[in-house]
């Protein structure tokens, strides 16, 4: 039933004077597909969006929706409908009202946009909520409204600038299914934005990721999270230890890192950069916490390093120990906790191990600031 | 330190009393002279409760007509004044960015500049154009209407369009975007979502501009031309002197205002309380609820007794007719004029009677009479001025020489019985003339 259309950005630049908010942007997302655009504050997701929307011509470039050139045609004319970082819910009309505005300035009556605000509240889980004003509803309530409002105009791709933002912790992940479930029954295709990756991991076919107005990776969650593009993909999204060095040797997938502190270290050569890293390179070797693991001894191995344990925390399915790294940074280690009492190692040197595949290289780059 | 606090406390009172006595004393004392039978506006002495100055004001033709003007110049200036301020308000948003200031500064001028220019310039710049177009001198280009219209306009629209602005800065222009996102053309989103919210502003802005243009002076007094406006027969009244009819429109004017402003209150206060309660909106937006009012809302009560008093006013001036306290109060004038003539003549008779006895000595020993006779049967009442503004004065003074003015004064001054002696040998023949 999937009746989203597709959105293609071909290189897209977009200027404000002389700032550039997007650089040579290229995305092409599939109908019906749940895309997201993930990236810090700042890093131009919203200027994009109004680009696609139609509140900005790009500067350069063309912006499609369903193969059809978007130039020139305003926003009231473009089959999206846009929900604001800020919901941008009209105080002054009750919640049916404003549901059904894109009905209203159709012309529809009074008596069939009641009865289709009546149809969406029941979607939404608000039935008998329609003759309130916006600023009678809690802040999740608001979110459904603004998604039912979006959603009554019938558009082939709905954008989502941030809309969950506002939300406490709990509503969010609650929102986070229901948007997935509304989306997945509606089919169209959903553009969303977010600089929350686990929102943006959860709920998307696949996820951009930005970088101060240039696209470093567009991929599936999964594979931005194993195998990122960049070293800014590798700091931004999730937790990660960067070890910095040169390239000692290269073998087939793998590489051998000299890091600078921690000794030579093997990892797996990120995709991206399979084809350009050399012997010699500056490098960047990512090691997620959560691949790190307590080695039986202390022998040395390209896939140990050891280092003293600065502090531990005790977060419940997990133990995290923080051992002492280079720059004044940590070495993030998480343990899953199963069950045994753990002696804590806190004072002591300790030596931990992982597995190379679980680990990339990368030639050295930005990394995203904390 | 006690002492202290009390004594600022004395202070803060009898600061108040002051400050609020020089607002609203004019006002009272003008409202109470509406009632008082003299026909000069006075309020000591309190002579008699009259309506008889509504009545007055209600035959006066050219007031009436003055009203019916300004009512008409009102309504026009209101309806272009708050077109132009918000279209100028509006185009202040849109402006490119770096114009704004000096955009700003070009739109706000009319406000600085007198009214007395903008009424000339006015009323030369619409000449100018009917004479390049043409028309005959009574086109509808040099009528009073038109011009006084426009030439309000040209600042009015200034204060309606800093009304404007400063709600439009509260404005979220993202509801402007999700309304054209949602469908809408430019004409549907500015209807329907920028005009609900700037409603409020609206209204006050046509308050300000129909007020502004009510108590316009300046600038009308070069426009009117065949219609005068109330200022403008105001103005040209009191130059003829003035009867306290002027006092009643004034406790007309002030009485609405004060029902307005109170209405007003009342509703901001039910508003606030009925949200405070958590009653719904649209339960407050609309339906007059009675009794809710009256809890802690002193504004209605005051409303309420307000508008008992006006209707039993109006009953009781349909009832009751100062006629015959007027005539008691001229009989009563009567009288004393009569006492004093008597007093006079017999006075009179005695100082014959002692020139007969003391020879020819003309101008000798009336020396009581004057300051008694001459001047007691008109100071009664006569406020802080005496009569010196009476228009009846102005006949008086010319004909009489300087030195006979004076001996009618004695009594009014601090000083005036003082000096009266001095003058006692030029009083005598004066009697007979003025009583
Ligand atoms: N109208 C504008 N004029 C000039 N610069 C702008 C304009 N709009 C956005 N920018 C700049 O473009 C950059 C990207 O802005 P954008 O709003 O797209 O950020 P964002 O990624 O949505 O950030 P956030 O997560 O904080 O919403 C910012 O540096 C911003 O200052
Ligand atoms: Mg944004």
């Amino acid at each position: 039933m999937s009746r989203g259309v597709e959105v293609n950005l071909d290189n897209v630049w977009i200027r404000f004077g002389d700032f550039v908010a997007v650089r040579e942007a290229n995305v092409s997302i599939k109908g019906g597909e749940f895309f997201s655009f993930l990236g810090p504050s700042g890093c131009g997701k919203t200027t994009i969006l109004r680009a696609v929307s139609g509140f900005l011509e790009p500067s350069e470039g063309t912006v499609k929706i369903g193969g059809r050139d978007m130039a020139g045609i305003g926003p009231n004319k473009r089959p999206t409908a846009l929900i604001f970082q800020n919901l941008a819910l009209f105080p002054l009309m009750k919640v049916w009202e404003n549901i059904t505005f894109s009905l209203e300035v159709q012309g529809f009556s009074k008596v069939d946009r009641r009865k289709r605000a009546d149809e969406l509240l029941e979607m939404i889980a608000l039935p008998d909520q329609g003759d309130k004003l916006p600023s009678e509803l809690s802040g999740g309530q608001k979110q459904r409204v603004a998604i039912a409002r979006a959603l009554c105009a019938e558009p082939d791709v709905l954008l989502l600038d941030e809309p969950l933002s506002a939300l406490d912790l709990k509503l969010r992940q609650h929102m986070r299914t229901e948007l997935r479930e509304i989306q997945q029954r509606v089919g169209i295709t959903f553009i969303y934005i977010t600089h929350d990756q686990g929102e943006a991991l959860t709920m998307s076919d696949n996820v951009a990721v930005m970088r101060a107005g240039v696209i470093d990776q567009i991929a599936d969650g999964q594979t931005v999270y194993d195998d990122p593009a960049t070293p800014f993909v590798a700091s931004f999204v999730g937790e990660n230890n960067v070890f910095r060095g040169t390239v000692k040797s290269i073998d087939g997938e793998f590489a051998i890192v000299d890091t600078n502190r921690s000794g030579e270290l093997a990892a797996r050569i990120a995709t991206s950069a399979k084809s350009n890293l050399k012997v010699g390179d500056a490098a960047m070797m990512f090691v997620r916490p959560e691949a790190c693991n307590i080695a039986p001894d202390d022998a040395p191995g390209k896939n140990r390093l050891t280092a003293m344990v600065k502090h531990e925390e005790f977060e419940g399915q997990i133990y995290n120990v923080f051992l002492e790294g280079s720059e004044g940074k940590e070495i993030k280690m998480s343990l899953v906790n199963i069950g045994q009492n753990r002696q804590s190692a806190e004072g002591k040197d300790l030596t931990l191990e992982y597995a190379p595949e679980h680990a990339v290289v990368l030639p050295a780059g930005e990394l995203a600031s904390e | 330190m006690r002492s202290e606090g009390y004594l600022l406390k004395i202070f803060l009172v009898v600061y108040l009393l002051v400050f609020f006595g020089y607002l609203l004393g004019p006002l009272i004392v003008m409202s109470i002279t509406a009632f008082n039978s003299p026909s000069f506006p006075k309020m000591t002495p309190w002579e008699c409760l009259t309506f008889e100055w509504f009545d007055v004001l209600a035959n006066d033709t050219r007031i009436l007509n003055g009203i019916k003007n300004s009512l008409i110049i009102g309504v026009g200036t209101v309806i272009l004044s708050v077109i132009l301020g918000l279209a100028g308000a509006l185009m202040l948003t849109q402006i490119w960015p770096k114009m704004r200031a000096t955009y700003y500064t070009i739109v706000i001028a009319p406000i600085l500049i007198p009214g007395v220019v903008l009424g000339i310039s006015t009323l030369v710049f619409w000449d100018r154009i009917n004479v390049m177009l043409g028309f005959e001198t009574d086109s509808f280009l040099n009528n009073g209407i038109f011009l006084t219209i426009l030439g309000q306009s040209t600042f009015i629209a200034s204060y309606c369009m800093l009304v404007f602005i400063a709600r439009l800065q509260r404005f979220d222009t993202g509801l402007t975007e999700a309304a054209l996102d949602l469908g809408a053309t430019n004409v549907q989103a500015f209807r329907k979502i920028l005009l609900p919210f700037m409603k409020p502003a609206i209204g006050s802005a046509a308050v300000l501009a129909f007020l502004a243009s009510f108590e316009n002076y300046n600038t009308t007094t070069f426009t009117f031309g065949k219609f005068p406006t109330l200022t403008i027969e105001l103005a040209q009244k009191v130059r003829y002197g003035i009867n306290p009819s002027i006092s009643s429109l004034a406790f007309i004017i002030i009485v609405l205002t004060v029902i307005g402003a109170l209405a007003h209150e009342i509703y901001i206060r039910r508003q606030q309380l009925a949200l405070a309660n958590g009653a719904p909106v649209k339960a407050v937006a609309n339906g007059f609820k009675l009794p809710r009012i009256f809890q802690g809302n002193p504004a209605a009560i005051i409303l309420v007794l307000l508008a008992l008093g006006g209707f039993s006013t109006i009953w009781f001036a349909q009832v009751y007719s100062p006629q015959e306290c007027i005539l008691d109060v001229r009989e009563q004038k009567r009288i004393l004029q009569q006492q004093k003539i008597d007093e006079i003549r017999q006075q009179r008779l005695q100082q014959q009677q002692q020139k007969k006895l003391q020879g020819p000595d003309i101008f000798g020993s009336d020396k009581k009479a004057p300051s008694g006779s001459g001047s007691a049967p008109q100071s009664p009442g006569k406020g802080a001025f005496g009569d010196i503004f009476a228009p009846k004065n102005l006949e008086k003074t010319a004909p009489d020489s300087q030195q006979d003015s004076k001996p009618k004064n004695p009594g009014k001054g601090a000083f005036g019985d003082i000096f009266a002696p001095k003058n006692l040998d030029k009083t005598g023949p004066q009697e007979n003339t003025t009583d």
